[in-house]
């Protein structure tokens, strides 16, 4: 079926500018396209898949359209990572680069969005992709489960509108920061420890190293804090939240800044990074 | 020479959260960390009135001083 006539088709089953998720359902079928394609078309004709109906009034179909066309590295898919699949492919985001070469293991139940003692033992790309699948198929996932290198990650990032950081280790993120810098694309910093988080945006042509010391042992006080429930929640939805306001070209984004939370004292403090 | 020294989140614990504090003049943050037994290797952001420093930066008087830990959790 030619795209004008799958956009006849999902016009004559739209309920104002609305699409109904049994009639994108429907036009796959009928088109042989991909459900990916149908919502593509029906953005491209003004149409509102309706299950982005609560985005509205915060995005418009524009805006949708340009999230259904990025593409977003998420890079680690364990405490952030969860959040940052969950949030982004709920969002509209159309397509999401996973990375991560762990399987899920018992001591993240406490925290990972995607671990469940049903799938321990199974890789972690490979649950984000199951639920990304199940929450929104219209979204791709493009999953690698390898670890990220200064050496692979040119390779896994190309053509990302930006990358979110889920890692747990401070020396990769070096790595992974002097990736984005190198394929200039914009990197959403977000790292945590017990109650405590930060956050911050590295635009191509700056360098958020500083918050990434270099020390012996490439991790910071996590591993004697840990990791509880709510503090990779947070992080990762302001991650998210940047990474929208990149895509979209829209607000103010935090990058010159880094935004520290201390989820104890309940207090945020914003200081400038350079 | 005095300074501000301001710790945050587990340096707290402890210590203090902001404290004016008298030391000898060409003490590097390095020095002045150890003093108050922060583990160097622990230390994330650093910075000497509002910009980042190194361990090595020697502090003017009057300096306000910020300690963060080292976040690498994910």
């Amino acid at each position: 079926m030619p795209e004008a006539a799958l956009a006849d088709f999902l016009r004559s089953r739209a309920e104002g500018d609305l699409l109904p998720w049994a009639a994108q359902v429907e036009g796959a079928a009928r088109s042989g396209a991909g459900l990916a394609e149908v919502e593509l078309a029906a953005l491209r004709a003004g149409l509102l898949p309706a299950r982005y109906r609560r985005n509205r009034s915060t995005l418009t179909v524009e805006d949708q359209l340009r999230l259904h066309l990025s593409r977003v590295g998420i890079v680690g898919c364990g405490g952030l990572g969860g959040y940052l699949v969950e949030e982004l492919a709920r969002l509209g985001v159309g397509t999401l680069v996973l990375v991560d070469p762990d399987v899920f293991e018992e001591h993240n139940l406490n925290r990972q969005l995607l671990s469940t003692p049903a799938r321990l033992g199974a890789a972690k790309v490979e649950v984000a992709r199951d639920r990304v699948a199940e929450v929104n198929p219209a979204a791709t996932v493009v999953a690698h489960r390898e670890a990220l290198s200064a050496a692979n990650g040119a390779r896994l990032l190309a053509g990302c509108s930006a990358v979110a950081d889920g890692l747990d280790s401070v020396r990769v993120r070096r790595e992974l920061a002097a990736v984005c810098r190198g394929l200039g694309v914009p990197l959403v910093h977000g790292a945590i420890a017990g109650w405590y988080g930060q956050v911050a945006v590295q635009l191509p042509g700056a360098d958020l190293s500083p918050l990434l010391r270099e020390t012996p042992g490439g991790k910071g006080i996590e591993t004697a804090l840990g990791n509880p429930a709510f503090t990779p929640a947070v992080v990762a939805s302001l991650q998210v939240a940047e990474v929208a306001k990149l895509l979209l070209g829209r607000g103010k984004a935090l990058a010159g800044r880094v935004l520290h939370l201390d989820l104890l004292e309940m207090r945020f403090e914003e200081l400038p990074l350079g | 020479m005095k300074l501000t020294v301001k710790l945050f989140a587990t340096f707290r614990q402890g210590r203090f959260a902001e404290a004016e504090l008298e030391l000898a003049e060409g003490t590097t943050l390095g020095s002045l960390a150890d003093g108050l037994r922060i583990p160097r290797e622990e230390i994330g952001i650093l910075m000497v009135g509002g910009r980042h420093a190194e361990l090595a930066h020697r502090p003017a008087p009057g300096d306000v001083v910020a300690i963060f830990p080292l976040l690498g959790g994910g």
